[in-house]
């Protein structure tokens, strides 16, 4: 197929999340509507979007849930049919719920992600590391991208979920088409159909044999005042969990390694000085923040001049924020022990991921990891990086050698 | 110097526990809470103040 994409001329009325370079490369489009007469900038591509650059207008929409609502967190509209038919009423709460049912929707999954929880996966996720490690050393080349990060988050969900990991290229496939080729709304439909069915199948497994210390069999058993939970919301947050805890981690990963192996002053830096590891990891995450969310308005609003309709879409745009100067110093920099650092790549608000101490812990061991074994390193040909991009933006083809 | 954390602000984005971990845990939900009860010691009044900077909610509010 050969996609036939329209130019864009003029980046405040007309910007395109999926034009190639845009995908690549956000940041100077990012740029210079935010430094432009209107920072809110609006195109009619995708059905119509705003986009918002500015770090405190970006915070602003993301508190006021009320106006802007979580109805659609995709960057581009559902598919025709998608809530019909049976199953039809399967969404990915807590994302996509708004309040009152918001508060037990995300309550009910806090716990396993506290940082106590999550610390349980640590020497798992090193193991891991190891192997895929073990699997390229000795070829001196390898896909950051292809053949490290992808395959890091995937087996981590699944061991944190109980699905088999022999399903890991599925579950890659669906959530590669859930969120990342978006535009394929017949893909979309597919994913969104494979991974309803699959996780059915593991309720039913469950009902048959209910298993100790484990995610679903807990949740299908979980009661909110006085009644089991409906096993739509147990699918809705399988779903959720496959689909935020994949892409995202995955490019963010993808993108610390991609930053890695061009700044070695980066990788002595802390090689000197391991206590500055988390400090590093949230400014690496403010740097390359993969994610970017929607919002549906909710009713008629004028929001810093922007006439915004009911129903209109909003592009919360994190990785915009997170480079916004008039909120970081030297925003386009990475400073390894930055100071002040009050970063919303995981978002803000109500709607704050969930899941942000495990994508952490996964980052940091990733690179750690990697650092201790293969100390140096460096790309291939700067030139042939390839990204993924609209809704995650991280690398998908990134060959290094060491 | 004392701290605390407004609950209803605070999303649970843990920048506090990373900036200065001997002042600030959490909860079981991930939440914030100030381990400290009273006056923060000298020596840990840097990293306070670089958690209160580093919270994306504003959550964290110190008295002198
Ligand atoms: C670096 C990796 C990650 C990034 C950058 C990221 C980013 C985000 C962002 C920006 C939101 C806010 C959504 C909104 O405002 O609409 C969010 C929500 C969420 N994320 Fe993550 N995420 C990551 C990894 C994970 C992981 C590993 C999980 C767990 C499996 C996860 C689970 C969730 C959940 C459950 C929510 C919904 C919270 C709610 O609506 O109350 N995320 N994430
Ligand atoms: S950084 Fe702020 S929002 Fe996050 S846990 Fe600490 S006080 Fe709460």
């Amino acid at each position: 197929m050969t996609e036939v994409r329209k130019p864009v001329e003029d980046l405040l009325t007309d910007y395109d999340i999926f034009e190639p370079e845009f995908v690549k490369d956000p940041y100077p489009s990012f740029s210079e509507i935010r430094e432009s007469q209107c920072p809110i900038a609006r195109t009619e591509r995708y059905e119509g979007s705003w986009l918002p650059t500015r770090y405190e207008d970006v915070v602003a929409i993301a508190q006021e849930y009320e106006t802007f609502t979580s109805r659609g967190i995709l960057v581009v509209p559902p598919f025709p049919g998608q809530g019909e038919g049976s199953y039809g009423g399967v969404t990915a709460p807590p994302i996509t719920s708004d309040p009152p049912d918001h508060h037990w929707h995300r309550r009910l999954i806090l716990p396993v992600f506290s940082p106590q929880s999550v610390a349980k996966f640590e020497q798992g996720t090193r193991d891991l590391c190891n192997q895929l490690i073990d699997e390229v050393i000795d070829k001196g080349t390898a896909d950051a991208a292809a053949d490290y990060a992808q395959h890091i988050p995937v087996r981590v969900i699944a061991t944190l979920l109980g699905v088999p990991l022999e399903m890991e290229a599925d579950f890659t496939a669906w959530v590669r088409a859930a969120l990342e080729n978006i535009l394929d709304a017949e893909g979309r439909k597919w994913a969104r159909k494979n991974i309803i069915e699959f996780f059915l199948a593991q309720v039913a497994e469950r009902k048959q044999n209910p298993r100790e210390d484990d995610f679903i069999t807990e949740l299908m058993n979980t009661e909110v005042e006085g009644k089991v939970v409906p096993i739509e919301y147990v699918l809705g947050v399988c779903n959720l969990m496959l689909v935020a805890g994949v892409d995202t981690t995955w490019s963010a990963i993808g993108s610390c390694m991609w930053h890695m192996a061009q700044h070695p002053e980066h990788r002595k830096q802390l090689r000197d000085n391991p206590d500055l590891w988390p400090t590093a990891i949230e400014e690496l995450l403010r740097m390359y923040a993969p994610v970017t969310m929607a919002r549906i308005v909710d009713h008629d609003v004028e929001f810093q001049g922007c006439p915004m309709k009911a129903g209109d879409r909003v592009l919360m745009a994190f990785p915009a924020a997170n480079r916004d100067p008039r909120q970081f110093e030297n925003p386009d920099e990475v400073i390894l022990d930055r100071e002040h650092n009050r970063h919303v790549a995981f978002g803000s608000g109500i709607h704050r991921c969930a899941g942000s101490n495990l994508a952490r812990l996964e980052v940091r061991v990733a690179l750690q990891t990697w650092l201790e074994r293969i100390p140096e390193f460096e790309l291939v040909d700067k030139t042939d990086v390839t990204w993924a991009g609209g809704q995650v933006h991280g690398p998908r083809k990134c060959l290094v050698s060491f | 110097m004392r701290v605390s954390v407004i609950d209803d602000a605070c999303h649970g984005h843990q920048m506090c526990a990373i900036a200065a971990p001997e002042v600030f845990g959490s909860d079981e939900m991930g939440n914030a809470i100030v381990l400290i009860d009273g006056d923060i010691p000298a020596e840990l009044q840097a990293k306070t103040r670089r958690a209160e900077s580093n919270c994306p909610e504003r959550a964290i509010v110190i008295t002198d």
